[in-house]
């Protein structure tokens, strides 16, 4: 028993010497003359992989391209915030020439892991809310990047396009989504100013949309949604109560207008990560983090739906169909 | 592998070693197959950060994480101590009530610890650099808290925590109140459970909903990997080896992530992790074998 303790001991203790041996002797980073670029996800999924692809997209176009002048790097935690906490820590000893976090959790652990270390969020919603940078301003510290937040203004011209006469939007919403709760306290503020009232349907589950909808019927001429995360999981429902009580519905992703819903002025996130990239491309050339103005999407692409419309009981104008990026039939 | 990448593992290590000894002491000592610590975790930093980013001191904000942790504990065990629900199930329920309750307890998904004071930065030494002083400091945090399980399972009212693990009709017999046994264990187990989550939560800018996600599996992870490392049945050690696995289980992580010059790349990392730990589980199981051949 003793003896073979022992021979236990003796393969553990070789496996992490050999472990250690080999990861040592990974090249290091530091030393190198290329130019540098680490992208941490807290998960891997369409649209956060569509901001991945656009920002080396735009590195590419840029003249930076992976594996040849620039040392690329991607890492996802693949859901679990422990191991984003690690990749992040590893990024910073791996001192980059910039790291790139996509999405809220992630960028939050790098901001807080390096105060000199340059780094860019994408795809954070409110990353004033997230902390992680004081203002819409110029941070003045080692932060900066593009926000996934939509701007309402442009959501709301949508609308009344869709439906001129429109006094009273419904909107459809988890009281527990923190995004979902600011863009009704900013609608709530800028509705009475375009002449409209707000009438809020709150859906904490996903199976409640479709009766939130139902509350709405009789009280509202249009019913707008963000991109909230239950309504969107829940849309088909809306989109039933939309075509049986002629309510026009108005989406903020462009998906739930494949889906049934008669427009959506939504974010292409290849762009968003474009925009990212572009922003990285800066900060390799020598900018400072900290004199960028954090961006909100500057890319917003417009599909259609006329048959949704014939169904909701609108017409959409010529017009408006063709300024679409995309009409789905 | 840069020493940032090493402190940086040694760090969630020495947070998740915490998840480690609690989960030790409800599938081990207790037997209790627990869930809730997937709920309990992310409570724990809820609970923490809200309280913290309201102006609470961080000492305080850390004790009523515990305190939080401890009554998700007691809510499990009670379900199933008084109410018979099945011990797997009645933790399936409170750890799905969790996610709604942490909601409600941010007010939203997640929130920001980055600009506001924490226990890191109160304790840094000056002159330290801070991905060093943070280990340390988890590294004092976590010897208190094994002594402190230690010296609590050499006691009587601990010994009677184990006897109702080990054999409850036993213990029954001799005069133990099993069912207040269960719930003292499990509330302890929570509470250390959701300190790793308040302590997680100001070592990386804040409480997000997501953090609870797998959180059991690396518990359990750390748990089985220090069993076959050190292969123990004194507590004392056994916890030791609890502590070990779950720093472990990190480097494993932390080489899974260096290891791209061997053409990995970052959708195999869960892959990686997964063979390095099976290496290390079968490698008892091979002495077990050598040791049954005769010499």
């Amino acid at each position: 028993m003793s003896m073979s303790k022992n021979t236990k001991r003796v393969s553990l203790a070789k496996l992490g010497a050999l472990a250690l041996a080999t990861a040592f002797a990974a090249p290091g980073w530091a030393q190198s003359a290329q130019k540098s670029v680490a992208v941490a996800t807290i998960v891997e999924h369409p649209a956060l992989d569509a901001v991945r692809d656009g920002i080396q997209a735009a590195l590419k176009q840029a003249g930076y391209e992976a594996g040849k002048n620039l040392r690329w790097q991607f890492q996802s935690a693949q859901g679990n915030t422990g191991t984003a906490a690690q990749i992040v820590r590893k990024f910073v000893g791996d001192q980059p020439d910039v790291i790139i976090t996509i999405a809220t959790p992630t960028s939050q652990a790098a901001v807080a892991a390096t105060k000199s270390v340059p780094v860019l969020f994408s795809a954070v919603t409110d990353p004033v809310a997230a902390k992680l940078v004081p203002n819409w301003e110029a941070s003045g510290s080692n932060v900066s990047g593009v926000s996934d937040l939509l701007a309402l203004d442009k959501q709301m011209d949508l609308l009344r396009q869709v439906v001129p006469g429109a006094k009273r939007v419904g909107m459809v919403y988890n009281p527990g989504e923190a995004n979902s709760v600011v863009v009704v306290k900013q609608l709530q503020t800028l509705l009475p100013k375009l002449g409209m009232t707000l009438v809020e349907a709150a859906a904490p589950r996903s199976v409640d949309v479709g009766s939130a909808a139902r509350s709405l019927i009789g009280k509202v001429d249009v019913i707008y949604t963000n991109t909230d995360n239950n309504v969107v999981s829940a849309y088909e429902s809306l989109v039933k109560v939309g075509n049986e009580s002629k309510i026009p519905l108005i989406a903020s992703d462009t998906d739930s207008v494949k889906r049934g819903a008669i427009a959506a002025l939504g974010i292409n996130y290849k762009d968003l990560g474009e925009q990212t990239g572009r922003m990285a491309v800066r900060i390799l050339k020598g900018e400072k983090p900290g004199a960028i103005k954090p961006e909100l999407s500057s890319k917003l692409e417009l599909y259609v739906n006329p048959g949704a419309a014939q169904k909701q009981g609108v017409t959409l104008s010529e017009a408006l169909i063709k300024s679409a990026a995309q009409v789905v039939r | 592998m840069s020493i940032f990448s090493l402190f940086g593992a040694l760090e969630i290590g020495l947070i998740f070693s915490l998840v480690a000894l609690g989960v030790y002491i409800s599938f081990r000592v207790l037997r209790f197959p627990d869930l809730t610590v997937d709920g309990s975790f992310p409570l724990g930093g809820a609970v923490c950060a809200v309280l913290i980013s309201h102006g609470t001191s961080p000492y305080l904000a850390s004790l009523a994480a515990m305190a939080a942790g401890a009554l998700a504990g007691l809510l499990t065990a009670w379900l199933h101590v008084r109410l018979r629900i099945m011990d797997l199930l009645a933790s399936i329920l409170v750890m799905i009530a969790l996610y709604s309750i942490n909601l409600r307890v941010m007010g939203g998904p997640n929130v920001p610890l980055i600009t506001e004071p924490t226990l890191f930065t109160l304790l840094q030494p000056p002159g330290l650099a801070e991905h060093i002083g943070r280990p340390l400091l988890l590294l004092a945090i976590v010897i208190v808290a094994k002594l402190a399980m230690d010296w609590f399972f050499g006691t009587e009212r601990g010994l009677a925590i184990r006897a109702t693990g080990s054999n409850a009709r036993m213990a029954r017999a001799q005069g133990i109140n099993t069912g207040a046994m269960v719930l003292l264990g499990m509330a302890i187990s929570n509470a250390l459970v959701a300190l790793a989550g308040a302590l997680f939560a100001q070592t990386q800018g804040g409480a997000d909903i997501s953090m609870g996600i797998g959180t059991i599996v690396i518990g359990l992870a750390a748990v089985i990997v220090g069993e076959s490392m050190l292969p123990t049945r004194r507590l004392v050690v056994a916890t030791l080896a609890v502590v070990l696995g779950a720093i472990v289980y990190r480097f494993f992580i932390a080489l899974a992530l260096n290891s791209e010059f061997i053409g990995l790349k970052a959708q195999d990392l869960n892959l990686v992790t997964a063979l390095l730990v099976a290496v290390a589980l079968v490698i008892p199981q091979l002495r077990r074998r050598l040791a049954r051949r005769p010499n």
